[in-house]
């Protein structure tokens, strides 16, 4: 996304260019790290994933939340086997390398929403079901942004991930298999998610845009006074 | 969903949803279902209600002077019990008003939000922007009894803290607690120029007029409301702890100010659970132009 970029992924990036290669591939992207050219196998030689096995984008997602995510496979709370094989070997340098290019690399701009939209899962992704026995249910996009485009580095964009990939990660913090979550945010939502709530809400998330040159109903002078 | 939500209520342990239990005195209400909302020319005025509540950074671009919507106080787009929901409000006025010393009307309620926590100009009563407002909470109110103060209503009272707010202890639970998403310097995060996750104090936060910018009335939301996803994870004390934190940085200037932070304190902030025109770290709250 060529949105304002967060001042620890800028950093992050600076840090990279002076630590471990001077180079550049120019239009802001960071030099890609040895490990790129496994990584694109399954997350795509754009790090736009690859939607029908399932495999998340990670091009425009903030350096910081990359790297975590990284950490956590190798730590076990994050659990599949083949990312876990994967982040095993990398050591915090080559961790901060590769977020930093998958954080630089562009994400392709397309108008809006572009599959048919399910009213169970905007109603969750826009509204929520708040109040409640537990924490109730915030809105998605209360933290993912509008349209679920992400937010400072520590709420990942969730606008055209794949359906499956959305749908496995709500259910993994339901069931607890996936922690490590800030304040245990998402395992406290996901935990009062149905499986029916989990299938729709990700199906909405996934048919939306990553990158949207509009977003629907936030038009600058929609409400003249 | 409803009646998931319904039962979840009743069989709720938290304090706060004790707060909202049935009570004779208060009777209970819930607003209609969002797939009720009118058509024609009415619900056009409902529905652009709505978006101004929500979006207010959007469509009522010009009015306001902060980065605030209203759906960040008042949780759930309004319809949240225990968040100051409108239908609740609704039903309130016309009502006297200690703030300016005379009965108001919905609509004079409303300007005062965009005075004071919007830190805005205010509106006309007959604008687009306070009719259709006052069209999208009516709306949320059908059939909510007059006269009456519905449970829900405002934020749940909340028991006087054990030791008084402490500016040092509110700092430890708003970096464990808050900072995450509004920020470590209170400024709130935002995508593509949107709110969202709202700054709560500095420029683009409420001025000192607003309810938010009494400790109380901050304890009180947060308590009940904070944070998204983990409500009911903070005491009795860390609530009015950070509230006192939050309430202690500098934000934009009451627009009652008469020329003397001393004379404006007196005036409308004299109250323990006001910080304006009290030093904090050196600095004088107040003193920001």
């Amino acid at each position: 996304m060529r949105m304002r970029r967060p001042r620890s992924s800028r950093f992050a990036v600076i840090s990279m260019a002076l630590l471990v290669s001077p180079i550049s591939i120019g239009n802001g992207v960071a030099a890609a790290p040895p490990q790129i050219a496994t990584c694109a196998s399954c997350h795509g030689v754009n790090g736009m994933g690859n939607l029908s096995a399932g495999f998340p984008a990670l091009a425009g997602l903030p350096a910081p939340y990359i790297e975590r995510q990284l950490t956590a496979f190798k730590h076990g709370e994050r659990k599949n086997a083949v990312m876990q094989s994967m982040a095993n070997p990398l050591d915090a340098k080559a961790r901060a390398a590769i977020a930093a290019y998958y954080a630089t690399l562009p994400v392709p701009a397309t108008p809006e929403p572009t599959k048919k939209l399910n009213t169970q899962g905007e109603a969750l992704a826009m509204n929520g079901v708040w109040g409640g026995k537990l924490t109730g249910v915030p809105a998605c996009d209360s933290c993912h942004g509008p349209y679920g485009i992400g937010v400072g580095v520590s709420f990942p964009r969730l606008a055209g991930q794949p359906q499956s990939y959305i749908s496995a990660q709500l259910t993994a913090w339901k069931n607890g298999s996936r922690t490590g979550d800030p304040l245990h945010l998402m395992s406290n939502v996901a935990r009062q998610l149905s499986a029916a709530e989990i299938s729709a809400v990700s199906a909405f998330y996934a048919s939306l845009s990553p990158n949207p040159t509009t977003l629907p109903g936030l038009v600058p002078d929609g409400g003249k006074q | 969903m409803i009646r998931r939500t319904i039962a979840a209520l009743l069989a709720a342990q938290l304090p706060i949803a004790a707060a909202l239990a049935t009570n004779p005195a208060q009777p209970s209400f819930a607003p209609p279902p969002r797939a009720d909302m009118p058509k024609g020319p009415f619900g056009d005025a409902v529905k652009l209600g709505e978006n101004i509540f929500r979006h207010t950074t959007v469509y009522a671009h010009g009015v306001i002077g902060d980065a605030l919507n209203c759906s960040n106080c008042h949780l759930d787009a309004g319809r949240l019990a225990g968040s100051a929901p409108m239908w609740a409000a609704y039903t309130g006025y016309p009502a006297y008003r200690k703030k300016n010393r005379k009965v108001n009307n919905f609509g004079m309620r409303l300007q005062g939000c965009f005075r004071f926590s919007e830190n805005g100009r205010v509106p006309a009563l007959d604008s687009k922007t306070i009719i259709a407002l006052e069209a999208y909470s009516f709306w949320l109110a059908k059939h909510a009894p007059t006269g009456a103060h519905l449970a829900g209503r405002g934020y749940p009272r909340l028991a006087a803290a054990a030791e008084s707010p402490d500016y040092a202890r509110g700092r430890t639970v708003y970096r464990q607690d808050c900072s995450l998403c509004h920020g470590a310097r209170g400024q709130g995060q935002y995508a593509r120029g949107q709110t969202v996750f709202p700054p709560l104090w500095g420029t683009k936060s409420f001025n000192w007029g607003a309810g938010m910018g009494s400790v109380k009335n901050a304890a009180e939301f947060i308590y009940a409301n904070m944070p998204f996803g983990a409500v009911g994870t903070l005491s009795v004390q860390q609530a009015w702890d950070v509230a006192q934190y939050v309430d202690s940085h500098d934000r934009p200037q009451d627009p009652r100010f008469s020329g003397s932070v001393a004379a404006t304190r007196k005036a409308f902030h004299d109250s323990k659970f006001s910080m304006y025109g009290r030093k904090v770290n050196g600095h004088l709250l107040g003193s920001n132009k």
